[in-house]
C-alpha cells in the first residue's frame, strides 16, 4: 500500500487551485543497480481527479515525470467544503486515492 | 568520484579569472531559481506526514506512542522544541540533539533496545528511514522560530568547547579540516556554494536549512547525516550516529545560528 498524498485544495475567484503531492518512486526502467540488472519501470501511469464525483482532470503518465511528484492544477468552480480526490494507478496496478476539502 | 573532485581543484585553481567567476555567479542564481521553483511541491511534507503519523501511533515492545516524548519543553511540547536544541536533559545526565533525544524517547517510552531505536538512521528508498519521518515532523514545528540555544550549563559549555575543538580539528588523509571548506566566503564544491559558518550570516543560513529534502537523492536528509556526509567527504573516520562528537559539533553549530528564524524542512539540490 503507497503512502497518502499530500492534498491542498483552495478557493481563488471563481477557480480551485489544487496542489498534490505524491508519494512515489517513479522507476524509469533505464537504471541498473549495483550488480548490473535492470531495475524495471514502476511508473504512475494514470491520475484523475474528481470534484463532487465530476471528473475535472485526467493524465497519463509516464516514466518522465519526476520522483515523489507534485501536481497542481486548476478548475472552473468548487465552492468552500467541497471534496476534491485525485487517483491514481500505476504500472504494476497499485493505487491510491485520497480526498481533500475545499478551503 | 576522486577524480572529479580533483578536477574540480583544477578549475578552482583558475576561478580568478573573471569570465569563469562572472559564469559561477549566474549559475548560482540560476540553482537559487530552481529551488524557489520548487518549494511550493516539496516532498519533505510527505516525510512530515509520516513523521507525524509515527508520532502517534503506538509502537514498540510497550505499544506507546511518543507523545509523551519530553523534547526538552516539557512532556509532549513539539511547537518549538527544535529551536532549542540540543540542550542538557538532566533525566538522562547529557547533552542531546533531536535525534539523540527521539532515540531515547524511543528507548525510554516504547520499549525500544537501543539498537534498534539507532538502526537505519539514513533511509533509501525501499528502506524508509522512521528517524528521518519524525525529524521532519518535529523540525517543521519549530518553522519561523528564531534559534535560542543557551549554553546556560556547564555541560553545554563543553560541548559547545568540544564542537568548536572539532570544528577546526586538521585530519585524515587530506589534512582537511570543516573550517578548510567552511571558513571562508565565496568557497564551493563543483556549483555548490558553501557557507561560511565562521560568519554569522553563513552559521544561520546553513544550520536553518537543514533537514531537507535532497532531489537528488530522493530522500529527506537530517542534521545527523548531513555531518556525517561531511566527514565521509573529509575522509575523517565515520562519525557515529548520535555519538558525542556529533552532538558537540552540532551544539556548536547551532548555537552560532542563534536569532535565525528556522527555515526547514527545507529542499536542497
Amino acid at each position: 500500500m503507497a503512502d497518502p498524498m499530500k492534498i491542498r485544495a483552495n478557493l481563488a475567484g471563481d477557480t480551485t487551485e489544487v496542489k498534490v503531492l505524491m508519494s512515489h518512486e517513479m522507476e524509469t526502467g533505464q537504471r541498473k543497480d549495483a550488480q548490473g540488472k535492470v531495475i524495471p519501470a514502476w511508473f504512475i501511469q494514470n491520475v484523475t481527479a474528481t470534484w463532487n464525483g465530476k471528473t475535472v482532470l485526467s493524465a497519463e503518465w509516464g516514466p518522465a515525470i519526476a520522483k515523489n511528484p507534485f501536481l497542481s492544477f486548476r478548475f472552473k468552480g468548487g465552492a468552500r467544503g467541497d471534496k476534491v480526490q485525485v487517483n491514481w494507478v500505476d504500472n504494476r496496478g497499485d493505487k491510491r486515492s485520497d480526498e481533500a476539502t475545499i478551503a | 568520484m576522486r577524480q572529479r573532485i580533483r578536477a574540480a581543484v583544477a578549475v578552482a585553481g583558475f576561478a580568478c579569472a573573471v569570465p569563469l567567476a562572472l559564469a559561477q555567479g549566474s549559475a548560482t542564481e540560476e540553482i537559487e531559481k530552481y529551488r524557489q521553483a520548487l518549494q511550493d511541491g516539496n516532498p519533505a511534507d510527505l516525510w512530515e506526514m509520516r513523521g507525524e503519523g509515527l508520532w502517534r501511533t503506538p509502537a514498540g515492545p510497550k505499544k506507546a506512542t511518543l507523545e509523551q516524548c519530553d523534547l526538552g519543553k516539557g512532556p509532549g511540547v513539539v511547537k518549538g522544541a527544535y529551536a532549542e536544541l540540543p540542550r542538557y536533559f538532566a533525566d538522562a545526565g547529557r547533552v542531546m540533539d533531536l535525534e539523540t533525544r527521539l532515540v531515547w524517547c524511543r528507548v525510554t517510552l516504547q520499549g525500544l533496545s537501543e539498537a534498534d531505536a539507532k538502526k537505519n538512521p539514513y533511509g533509501s528508498s525501499n528502506r524508509k528511514s522512521d528517524n528521518e519521518a519524525l525529524v521532519a515532523y518535529v523540525t517543521s514545528q519549530s518553522r519561523g522560530i528564531p534559534m535560542n540555544v543557551r549554553l546556560d550549563n556547564p555541560q553545554m559549555k563543553e560541548a559547545f568547547a568540544l564542537g568548536e575543538k572539532i570544528f577546526y580539528f586538521r585530519g585524515g588523509p587530506h589534512d582537511f579540516a570543516c573550517a578548510t571548506c567552511h571558513g571562508e566566503d565565496g568557497k564551493r564544491i563543483r556549483l555548490q556554494d558553501l557557507p561560511n559558518l565562521t560568519a554569522k550570516a553563513g552559521a544561520q543560513k546553513g544550520y536553518s536549512t537543514w533537514p531537507a529534502y535532497r532531489v537528488s537523492q530522493g530522500e529527506l536528509r537530517t542534521f545527523q547525516w548531513r555531518l556525517n556526509d561531511c566527514f565521509r567527504q573529509q575522509r575523517f573516520p565515520e562519525l557515529e550516529f548520535a555519538s558525542p562528537a556529533s552532538i558537540a559539533l552540532t551544539t556548536f553549530l547551532a548555537y552560532n545560528a542563534n536569532g535565525a528564524p528556522f527555515d526547514a524542512p527545507a529542499i536542497k539540490r
